[in-house]
């Protein structure tokens, strides 16, 4: 077995040295009942060659996104990441450091912790950010929770333009009540939030782009919430979309928290992701997940340590913030990389290239006779309402090699109002010639 | 200048490589004081945009984000790198933590564009294979802890855990059992544990620990009562135990019509070996990231699937892949999503290949193998170590207090300090809870007799050392990594979260 370094001969002296005849000795102490007396009914070892050549073969039977014409979004993106960021990563260095709990041997990782939450902090305008979430999703529920914490009130209430998903998530989370109020699916970009605040409202959630792909006014969200003491979450799924779009920072938003794929992060079928989640100075306390803080060391070097860990499980154990023990370390620094990478000057030309193909794609589909484009406004996604059952339209144009973009109904199942939409997104991998198929083959599917 | 068991010089001021800013161990300026708003490191065209769809939410605050070239990067990140370890550049005796070997075969597929390029909501249709890889992934994990349903999505080991708590509540409120608040959890579990069940609305009820380091069966049976809604016990305990009772303690436990939930961090040394299932619990979590090999990646992405039994498997959430089908909406008992799309793909590729190229009998030997280093790490330290739970064999890993130490003036801290200036990472510290100074050794699998001979002599030359007056080099240590102590109260007092760009500094400096 070729990642286990014993010989059959060492074994035997270690188990001298030990004291006991066989590995079998060391089991001792397991009820004899449940010791399995014959190897589990599994195939045995295999060498690389046959276990790359099944897992090709799996990864063959998929249809991967680069191979045709390609409009997916809807919470994951298809960008490009530079080549350097995949081979960074994969320095052993990185890949196989454990967390970061013995400082002295973990300045690499540390240190980049402390810039990835400078550079969230900038990307989303707010004073602080943590060291990363699972995903997205999971981050918007924590937010969730810390709103409760923060505010000493419990009902939070889901905007119609979040994602589905997201609302799922939030819904498993905190359990359906009268304290959830998750807002009716709003495709066209309405929505009735603002009114539906009141004095027990721990928070409102808003993702902007939203799921639809409307562009969302945050600053009156943020009015509306505050006058009601309430807080202001905001959801951003497309974070190169802070390259363009204002800041929610600078909206009067709360707390931040953004799916953080897009820069640097392969779609890998939903995962590994990066959740990003930024807040005030003043409620860092309540925020859960990892921190980095700087310090220096005893010889007043400046270092970096994960800090306030009064909040965490591991001290604090059922009075804890949160149950989280880790954050999503390799992705936030290929994340941290392609940002780096980037820089203001390259993050803004990816903004409006995104937003420019968008454009490009939103034009080409008015123009499809029996296609409404429903968004007055959108970053890189938008939405169509194809008057006819969508689910069957993408399935007919994926067997054509076009993967169209999702069928609301897919995550909207008992809504009977968006069976016929799809949302659909560019990047700046998008080309004409993409767009030209898809319409064309919209074109036809339609008829 | 003082010595260690392998003459090397130890202590202040004998370790001039280094000191910081040499080229082997560099000292490096942050990100922001490299680059500027100015310099990027992608080529994209500038262009026009044929309308306007921004609804005024054009970005008018500033970004501020510091760019770099590609060689600028390239250098930032891999001199960043020069200051982790890492289990390519040595043992990681970190207990509970499973830091075995990464297999490179495992990036190599998670990178074939059939897997990392597909989108988690393309058309069923398009993603079969995908499909097929969770099933396959499901069953290895269903085979080895003979379960009946596993949960793939959570994504780390305490995610699972909530995971398996929830789906635990869905039963007994389905059952009309939605009175139990209580979980039992005892002294010696992962701060997760609590946490998970607090998180839930449980009140957490502590058990004690045995003499022995183990959980008795009649404490449990005592504290149990019609108000508990589970246990969570971890098996291997933290004390590196097998609870020699655990499955009398199912018994109770679903004799008062409660579920047991088992934490499986430390499932590696008993794959292929023992089968959680056939001890009773209901629910555990398995942590691809230790187990199964996927890399920590300096702390995440994790994955921590949770097998289910029969009594609660139809309470999984969604996603799940039943027969082929990818079942998306919560129908029935089952709960919704705990997160979106179908959890950390990437690490199902990962761990099924490194499942597969182990295989059934390749996975037994390397639970086997694991036992037996923490066995042989125990046995070689023993003698000057204090053991605190001798006259039994571990599991995959071993235990020891600080009472060896007492009146050296040497901590279990400043013990570990040092072994980073002898080229080691340091062992797990302070944990569990229920043993004074604690120091729990996880060598895992992947270690070959050598190093574990290298690290065994080297633990008792310090331990020499600590016993012999030479208190000055632990508390100074360390003195040979990249940075000295760190000071952490100062971290937590007035806390500095991210770079402030300094007044005397302006964007754009060029």
């Amino acid at each position: 077995m070729r990642y286990l370094p014993h010989s059959d001969h060492e074994r035997a002296d270690m188990l001298s040295v030990i004291g006991v005849k066989t590995t079998a000795d060391l089991f001792a102490r397991v009820p004899k009942s449940a010791l399995l007396t014959e190897s589990v009914d599994l195939p045995g070892h295999s060498p690389e060659f046959l276990v790359e050549a099944h897992m090709q073969a799996l990864a063959g039977r998929n249809h991967a996104a680069g191979d045709g014409p390609f409009f997916i979004g809807a919470g994951a993106y298809r960008h490009h990441v530079p080549a350097s960021v995949d081979h960074l990563i994969q320095r052993s260095e990185w890949l196989t450091a454990y967390t970061p709990y013995q400082p002295e041997v973990s300045q690499g990782t540390l240190q980049m912790l402390f810039e990835f939450q400078t550079q969230v902090a900038s990307l989303t305008g707010m004073d602080v950010a943590n060291a990363s979430m699972y995903d997205g999703s999971t981050a918007t529920a924590e937010a969730v929770l810390m709103a409760r914490r923060l505010t000493r009130r419990n009902r939070i209430v889901l905007s119609g333009g979040l994602h589905p998903h997201y609302r799922d998530v939030v819904r498993t989370y905190v359990g359906d009540g009268p304290d959830l109020v998750c807002l009716k699916a709003s495709p066209e970009g309405q929505g009735d939030i603002l009114n539906r605040i009141d004095a027990e409202t721990a928070a409102i959630v808003v993702q902007t782009p939203d799921f639809y792909g409307h562009l969302r006014n945050l600053r009156a969200a943020a009015d509306a919430a505050h006058a009601a003491g309430a807080l202001l979450i905001v959801v951003v799924t497309e974070v190169v979309s802070l390259g363009l779009i204002e800041a929610p920072g600078a909206l009067g938003a709360d707390i931040v928290v953004c799916e953080g794929q897009s820069l640097g992060n392969a779609l890998n079928y939903g995962g590994p992701y990066v959740g990003l989640m930024a807040t005030r100075k003043e409620f860092i306390r309540q925020m859960p997940g990892r921190l980095c803080g700087e310090t220096v060391d005893a010889d007043g070097q400046r270092g970096f340590v994960l800090t306030l860990s009064t909040r965490e499980q591991h001290i604090r154990r059922e009075k804890a913030t949160s149950n989280i023990c880790t954050n999503a370390g390799l992705c936030a620094l290929a994340f941290s990389i392609h940002l780096s990478l980037l820089g203001e000057a390259g993050l803004r030309k990816l903004a409006r290239l995104n937003h420019a193909n968008a454009v490009g794609l939103a034009q080409a589909l008015s123009g499809v006779p029996g296609i409404r484009l429903l968004n007055r406004s959108f970053f890189n996604e938008m939405t169509i309402d194809v008057g006819q059952p969508a689910a069957p339209v993408i399935e007919r144009l994926a067997a054509r090699g076009i993967l169209a973009g999702v069928p609301v109904s897919r995550l909207e199942p008992g809504d009977g109002h968006v069976g016929s939409l799809i949302v659909l997104a560019a990047t700046e991998l998008t080309t004409k010639a993409d767009i030209a198929a898809l319409t064309e083959a919209l074109e036809e599917a339609l008829q | 200048m003082s010595m260690n068991t392998q003459g090397r010089p130890t202590g202040t001021g004998t370790t001039g490589f280094a000191a910081a800013g040499s080229s082997l161990l560099p000292s490096e300026p942050l990100l922001f004081e490299i680059g500027d708003t100015e310099h990027s490191g992608v080529d994209l065209p500038d262009v026009e945009i044929g309308g306007d769809y921004l609804a005024g939410c054009e970005r008018q605050s500033p970004i501020d984000l510091a760019g770099l070239t590609e060689p600028e990067a390239l250098r930032h990140y891999v001199r960043l790198s020069r200051l982790n370890y890492s289990i390519d550049s040595g043992m990681y005796p970190l207990g509970s933590c499973t830091m075995k070997h990464n297999p490179r075969l495992n990036e190599k597929t998670a990178r074939l564009p059939g897997f990392a390029d597909i989108h988690p909501l393309a058309p069923v249709s398009t993603v079969q294979g995908a499909l097929a890889l969770m099933d396959e992934l499901a069953h290895w994990l269903m085979t080895l802890t003979n379960t009946a349903a596993v949960a793939l999505t959570p994504k780390a080991g305490a995610h699972g855990e909530m995971c398996g708590m929830m789906a635990i509540r869905a039963a007994q409120d389905a059952a009309g059992e939605g009175h139990r608040k209580v979980v039992l959890v005892p002294e010696s579990a992962h701060g997760t544990n609590p946490a998970t069940a607090a998180a839930l609305g449980y009140a957490v009820r502590s058990i004690p620990a045995r003499d022995d380091g183990t959980v008795d069966v009649e404490a449990v049976k005592a504290a149990l009562g019609p108000d508990v809604a589970a246990i969570m016990l971890t098996n291997p305990n933290t004390c590196g135990l097998f609870e020699p009772e655990v499955i009398e303690i199912a018994a109770a436990v679903h004799a008062a019509g409660a579920f047991f939930y088992c934490d499986g961090a430390n499932f590696n040394a008993i794959m292929g070996v023992v089968r959680p299932g056939d001890l009773g619990i209901d629910a555990m979590h398995i942590n691809l990231h230790k187990t199964f090999s996927t890399p920590h990646g300096g702390g995440g992405p994790g994955a921590g699937p949770v097998v289910l039994s029969a009594a609660l498997a139809p309470f999984a959430p969604v996603p799940f892949v039943r027969k082929g089908e990818l079942v998306e909406h919560a129908e029935g008992t089952h709960l919704g999503r705990i997160t979106a799309f179908h959890g950390q793909m990437g690490m199902y590729v990962r761990a099924l290949t490194y499942m597969m190229s182990h295989g059934g009998d390749g996975l037994a030997q390397a639970a086997k193998d694991a036992v037996l280093n923490a066995n042989y790490v125990r046995a070689r330290l023993g003698q000057v170590f204090s053991v605190p739970f001798p006259g039994q064999p571990v599991m995959h890993e071993a235990l020891f207090d600080d009472s060896f130490l007492a009146g050296t003036g040497v901590s279990t801290l400043d013990f570990a300090k040092a072994m980073i200036d002898e080229g080691f990472h340091p062992m797990t510290m302070y944990f569990p809870l229920v043993v004074h100074g604690a120091m729990l050794i996880e060598p895992t699998e992947s270690e070959s007799k050598q190093t574990l001979d290298t690290f065994c002599d080297t633990m008792l030359g310090l331990a020499h050392d600590a016993k012999a007056g030479n208190a000055a080099r632990f508390t100074a240590a360390p003195t040979r990594a990249p940075r000295r102590r760190l000071d952490e109260t100062r971290a937590a007092r007035s806390p500095v979260l991210k770079w402030e760009r300094p007044a005397e500094l302006p964007q754009a400096a060029e």
